[in-house]
């Protein structure tokens, strides 16, 4: 037979759109079948199972985000989504004490991820009383078992006047699938300080989405460390509801081997007189890939706004890649805005004056790499977690400060 | 002779800015560097530490009859070697007492002697930094970060009395401090001076001499050293300028 290689060429197209076509079909009904046990497993108040059913149909018309999703175009998750992960037949929490008003406005059609999130969500809810102050750090810790999919949602209530802090982290040791939701409302005057620690194994696929709203001269303060995960992506959502708030949402990724790491943020400063800040890093080598988008609008009426972002790269290797892009949308004049991004490698300066110390240049190297990216766990006030995230980078770029 | 340059030419990005230097300099002596801007001081000192964009283009420098050239500048550091810098460099996220444990036990680890751990350090740390006035409160703040000019300028002698060099090179230690500041470090120096070590003070004005007294003075101009003599040379040039030796070098 004699194919002409224009007929070639237009058969491959369409047989490898056949192929996405059928896998997806494929995937779908293995979440379909797992949804239906666990549908049918459910012993709560229909609202939620309402609200379950409606997600997943959601889902349905969804799918997972593709790359040709401009929000997505780094980060291609079909490799992963779409993998043979054990799903749970029910879920784990008891569902007594859900907010459900709190779970109704969560953004469960912002992609397929969600959607599923809320479709098979194991719901906790924590509620800090009025002008109640936690002394301790309230801990949530995530892990998965091999070949699993987990569906944490967390519903966090600071109410008015309240102060405390909560840790959430995600350690799960081996290839499993985290599709994970925190849902947070700091009430006014209330101040939260939010850590969330991602050291997955490096064959975990993350995604986890961060939704936060501010209340009336209420203060959050989040530091969100990632160095776990073969591909993680959060998306980060912060609304200002009231006047007067302040608020961090800072970020470190630090990235080996291919990891790839993407963080999506939006802070939306709707009303006057808010204050934020972002503060990213990121430490990329071997061919590890990291994508950044960090998004502060700055509504009409939010006259008075302070808001401030930076995310700032330092690359180890040649081969190591990111896309960043920081992005003011202000529509008031009356605002004080800053926003910058840096790609860069260390600073010959440093090395030298490093090196005139007597530290040999492997050590000066990642004597540096570590001062860059303690900016960011600096931050963190709870000791025993510093340390720990002080120990994995060390280990990582194998300094040794304790000799 | 603990230092010998030999006929040195260097410079940077293809200039040739040092241009048949010699100098020489004995353990247990105080030399002072003086010149005008552009004289060359500034990559003098580079040379001597080793700083990779510099480039020696002929001439030698024998350290300890070794030639220095041959040594990266972490070695020459480890070996002895010791520059304050005019700008000391800040290095955030690593605290003080870290940086300096890590270098003083690299220097140990070389010499073949023992190392210290955090809490043995920290009480030879609390030692020297007696020797500058310094507060133990910058022990735990990043390395120079949000440092003032001059508690920069005492952070460098800091770290030369922790590191104990045999020839310590300080350019320009004196700029952009106020006369208290100045005096502290000046004391900090004094008393790190010994029969076993040698100071070369690379400066412009004559002010620091008052209060580091030289056993010679050398005056640098266009690339070379054109005038040298004892400690009442630096008073003459104070007095005449630098437009003095220009002239006379002409």
């Amino acid at each position: 037979m004699n194919w002409s290689p224009t007929l070639l060429s237009r058969l491959t197209v369409h047989s490898s759109h056949f192929t996405v076509r059928f896998m997806a079909a494929v995937m779908e009904t293995i979440y379909a079948d797992a949804f239906k046990r666990f549908a049918a497993s459910l012993d709560e108040p229909e609202a939620l199972s309402r609200l379950r059913a409606d997600a997943f149909d959601v889902f349905t018309r969804m799918g997972f985000p593709a790359v040709k999703t401009e929000d997505w175009k780094y980060t291609n998750v079909a490799p992963f989504a779409g993998g043979d992960w054990k799903i749970p037949d029910s879920p784990e929490k008891s569902a007594a004490d859900i907010d459900l008003d709190l779970l109704d406005i969560f953004d469960g059609g912002r992609n397929g991820f969600t959607a599923l999130n809320v479709a098979f969500g194991e719901f906790a809810t924590l509620r800090i009383a009025k002008d109640t102050i936690v002394d301790e750090p309230i801990s949530f810790n995530f892990t998965a078992d091999e070949g699993s999919a987990h569906f944490p949602h967390l519903l966090i209530i600071a109410e008015a006047g309240s102060k405390a802090t909560i840790v959430e982290s995600y350690a799960s040791a081996s290839k499993s699938f985290t599709n994970t939701a925190i849902q947070i409302v700091v009430e006014d005057n209330a101040q939260l300080t939010h850590y969330r620690v991602q050291k997955e194994s490096e064959e975990v696929f993350h995604y986890g989405v961060t939704e936060v709203s501010v209340g009336r001269d209420a203060v959050y303060n989040a530091t969100n460390i990632n160095l776990g995960a073969a591909l993680s992506r959060h998306d980060i959502e912060l609304k200002f509801t009231a006047t007067g708030g302040e608020a961090w949402v800072d970020g470190l990724y630090m990235l080996n081997g291919s990891q790839h790491s993407d963080t999506h943020s939006i802070i939306d400063h709707t009303v006057p007189n808010c204050t934020s800040h972002q503060n990213y890093k990121g430490v990329l080598n071997d061919k590890s890939r990291a994508v950044f988008n960090g998004k502060v609008l700055v509504r009409e009426n939010a006259h008075g706004t302070d808001a401030k972002q930076s995310n700032k790269n330092l690359l180890l290797s040649n081969e190591a890649r990111v896309d960043t892009k920081p992005q003011l949308e202000i529509f008031n004049d009356d605002v004080k805005c800053a926003h910058g991004a840096t790609v860069g490698q260390l600073e010959e300066e440093e090395l030298f004056y490093l090196s005139t110390r007597g530290l040999p240049e492997n050590l000066a190297r990642n004597l540096l790499t570590y001062g860059f990216a303690e900016e960011i766990i600096n931050k963190i006030g709870i000791e025993s977690i510093k340390s720990d995230l002080d120990e994995s980078v060390l280990n990582r770029l194998n300094v040794n400060l304790s000799v | 002779m603990l230092l010998e340059v030999k006929d040195l030419h260097a410079g940077i990005d293809g200039k040739e800015i040092l241009t048949g230097l010699n100098l020489q300099v004995k353990t247990g002596e105080v030399h002072a560097i003086m010149g005008p801007n552009g004289s060359g001081k500034s990559t003098l000192s580079k040379v001597l530490a080793g700083h990779p964009s510099y480039e020696v283009i002929s001439g030698e420098v024998l350290y300890e009859g070794k030639n220095l050239l041959d040594l990266e500048p972490d070695e020459r550091a480890r070996e002895g070697v010791f520059m304050a810098f005019q700008y000391p460099v800040e290095v955030p996220g690593v605290s003080n007492s870290q940086f300096l444990r890590l270098a003083y036990n690299q220097k140990m680890m070389h010499l073949g002697q023992e190392e210290l751990d955090p809490l043995e350090f920290n009480d030879y740390l609390k030692e020297k930094a007696k020797i500058v006035d310094m507060n133990p409160e910058f022990f735990k703040r990043s390395v120079n970060e949000g440092f003032s000019g001059g508690e920069k300028k005492r952070n460098e002698i800091l770290q030369m009395a922790v590191l104990g060099p045999k020839l310590a090179i300080l350019d320009e230690t004196d700029s952009g401090l106020d006369i208290d500041a100045l005096r502290i470090v000046a004391e900090g120096v004094n008393k790190l001076r010994s029969d076993d070590n040698a100071i070369i003070l690379v400066t412009h004005y004559q002010r620091l001499l008052n209060f580091i007294v030289p056993d010679m003075v050398h005056v640098l101009a266009g690339g070379k050293i054109v005038k040298e003599g004892g400690k009442e040379l630096a008073f003459e040039l104070e007095e005449k300028g630098y437009d003095w030796v220009k002239a006379a070098t002409k």
